[in-house]
């Protein structure tokens, strides 16, 4: 994955935590698939199982594969089955202007990209949607830029060289580590009377 | 204790041993992080070695297939607990679990378990309980450790000087397959606590009156060490509290140095070192602790003289107040997003901006989680129920973290006490902290609780929660409405 250009889904709220993003009572799942079905689930549905209208994701208006959020996305618990439901339902990225850490993580792990841009700019973007709901916004993963190209805005966004190179080659953190077994077997090895497992 | 001391009782090509060479001042943070970097290469993330790895059955069982369909086994079992938590029922434990989807996860867990040679303290077990409620307790948590469990309230443990945080799934497969994880090293942020507590103020009030102060995001990036007079007099379990909560102001954890309260806390546990083994390390403990002149990239510090009993009002923990102040209004936000957040967490709360909330009636008292489920929490509720009873109409679980801990309360009569006010004691487990087992507050009522996340939803389809003390719970419990324990005191 380099590049993705898309119509935005917007949810202009902050503090949208894991709870939000997928209900407890949909982590009984033992599998990584069909996630997506309990996605915001509460927003989307009334307790009578309704859609309610007023949420984003039933507005026939927004589709997409980028979910614009509010600030500090996706707080709270540790829960991967967040990103596994945001990549479900068709996801492949989250613009925010502030990320919980270990969502960034999870999210990353799963090739969902965490999108951090600053309140000036999602407020922008925000304004954008709101205006246009069909404008596209271009995210370059080589360049880490994301554009509003109606506005023919840019912004950089932070990824460090190791998450890039993962993103590209789709690669797996623990095919990597399993190749400095050595390391780690001799570090095991050398730290037998640090104490901290005595 | 001086360095060369120390570096005489480390083995020669170890790398704490070079880390003491340096002579450098370090936070107990750094410490514990450089001496269980494997490798750092630049640009990487360090490949950082975990010494205790907890498990449940939510967040385990798509690692455990990963690890099938790549044909290896668990790395170090011998530093891997397992336990069954958040799905079982607090009521008949001794049944099979009714809740078909959470009855085969827990069987998932125990069918892993067996397969990858996982010691397990599953249902029934007398070791069973909440995993940061058990870890601490059978001594698995030591000062300078680095443990992991995929639970974001792994933060817990770092009340003993350990590094501890919550990780994904695939993460926990990582840590299945080579005991490592690549982990980006954060920053560090001091926060110091000094003054006495007041009356009626305990730990959960100090860290939701710090949350409530720097907001639900405000340590996103940083690891905490807890530090000043007001911490070196808490107990083990009052400082695990506040390591819990870290998480809920974005903080990737939170520690405390570990001092005689640490020691005589882990001492004699089923886990701890013994005989000589246990002076060695009591020696390596004394030395985690920041030294003078280490510098943090951020520092705060606040003043017990300003906390009294908190609560929050709101749906995410930073959204609190003192027991006797009022809700926020509206133009006490600057930004517009703000605004609208706090607009939609009072339509969802249904109260009343700038009104108080003392006298607010409540439907249901959950006392328990891993933020307060500990002996010493039951113990103080118990002391404020002793002689008094439960209001009309309000229904009251106590859960307890472990299976240890009931046992302990029944021991201790506390059992009694509870049953004469009218609350029930239940058997250990997550329960309506999440309800993700039959514990659910239903839609619409009000909850005091004692756990750590008033999200929308948390407690079950449209509950509201009012995160509070134990003792504030209680009281609540006591009038059916939030009430100022002070009063009762």
């Amino acid at each position: 994955m380099k590049k993705i250009v898309s119509t935005c889904v917007p949810l202009p709220m902050e503090n949208i935590d894991t709870d939000q993003i997928i209900p407890s009572r949909f982590l009984k799942a033992t599998g990584r698939t069909n996630f997506g079905d309990g996605l915001f689930y509460d927003h989307r549905f009334a307790s009578n199982g309704k859609p309610k209208k007023d949420f984003a994701l039933n507005n026939p208006k927004y589709k997409g594969q980028i979910l614009v959020a509010g600030r500090n996305f996706a707080s709270g618990s540790s829960r991967e089955h967040a990103a596994w439901a945001l990549l479900d339902y068709g996801f492949k990225a989250v613009v925010s202007s502030f990320f919980a850490d270990i969502f960034k993580n999870n999210a990353l792990t799963n090739g969902l990209l965490p999108i951090q841009v600053s309140d000036s700019f999602l407020k922008k973007l925000f304004a954008v949607i709101d205006k246009n709901s069909k404008v596209k916004i271009a995210i370059d993963i080589l360049k880490q830029t994301i554009t509003i190209k109606e506005l023919g805005e840019s912004e950089q966004f932070p990824l460090t060289p190791y998450q890039k190179l993962c993103l590209i080659q789709g690669h797996d953190d623990i095919s990597y580590v399993l190749s400095l077994k050595k390391d780690i077997s001799s570090f095991e090895k050398n730290r037998k009377n640090d104490f901290s497992l005595v | 204790m001086k360095n060369e001391q120390v570096l005489s009782s480390v083995h020669p090509r170890s790398k704490l041993r070079d880390i003491l060479a340096q002579n450098k001042p370090q936070t107990l943070f750094d410490k514990v992080w450089e001496s269980h970097v494997v490798t750092r290469k630049k640009d990487y993330p360090d490949l950082f070695y975990i010494d205790a790895h907890l498990i449940h059955e939510v967040t385990s069982p798509q690692a455990f297939d990963g690890l099938r369909r790549r044909k290896i086994k668990v790395a170090r079992p011998d530093r891997t607990w397992a336990t069954a938590d958040h799905n079982i029922p607090t009521k008949n434990q001794h049944l099979p679990i009714k809740e078909l989807l959470s009855k085969i996860q827990v069987e998932k867990l125990t069918k892993n378990c067996d397969e990858f040679g996982i010691r397990l303290y599953g249902m029934g077990h007398p070791f069973q309980g909440i995993v940061h409620i058990i870890g601490p307790e059978l001594g698995i948590t030591k000062p300078g450790m680095t443990i992991v469990c995929g639970d974001s309230h792994t933060s817990t443990h770092g009340a003993f000087g350990t590094i501890a945080f919550g990780i994904g799934t695939t993460e926990v497969e990582e840590v299945f397959a080579t005991q490592c994880i690549l982990q980006y090293k954060p920053k560090t942020m001091k926060i110091e606590i000094k003054g006495s507590l007041g009356k009626g103020v305990v730990s959960k009030d100090i860290i939701l009156y710090i949350i409530s102060k720097i907001s639900a995001s405000g340590a996103t990036g940083y690891f905490v060490e807890y530090t000043g007079s007001t911490i070196k007099n808490l107990s083990m379990e009052a400082r695990m509290t506040i390591c819990n909560m870290s998480i809920e102001m974005g903080a990737r954890g939170g520690m405390i140095a570990p001092d005689q309260t640490t020691f005589d806390y882990i001492k004699g546990r089923l886990f701890a070192p013994k005989g000589k083994k246990w002076d060695l390390a009591v020696k390596y403990w004394k030395t985690l602790k920041t030294d003078e002149g280490a510098v943090y990239d951020k520092e705060l510090v606040f003043d017990t003289a300003d906390i009294t009993p908190m609560i929050t009002y709101g749906t995410n923990p930073g959204m609190g107040i003192k027991i006797t102040g009022r809700i926020p209004k509206e133009s006490d936000f600057d930004t517009e997003s703000s605004q609208t957040s706090f607009r939609k967490a009072m339509q969802y709360m249904n109260l009343t901006p700038g009104n108080k909330l003392i006298g607010q009636p409540v439907d249901y008292v959950f006392l328990g989680s891993c933020t307060n489920s500990r002996i010493e929490d039951l113990r103080m509720v118990a002391q404020i129920v002793k002689g008094r009873k439960k209001a009309d109409g309000v229904e009251v679980f106590v859960v307890p973290g472990s299976r240890q801990v009931e046992m302990q309360a029944r021991k201790e009569g506390l059992d009694k006490i509870f049953a004469k006010a009218g609350f029930e004691l239940r058997g250990p487990g997550c329960s309506a902290c999440l309800g993700m087992n039959e514990d659910k507050i239903p839609p619409g009522k009000y909850c005091i609780s004692t756990s750590n996340r008033n999200f929308e939803g948390r407690q079950g389809p449209d509950t509201r929660t009012f995160l509070a003390s134990p003792i504030t719970a209680a009281a609540a419990a006591i009038y059916g409405r939030i009430t100022d324990v002070r009063e009762i005191l």
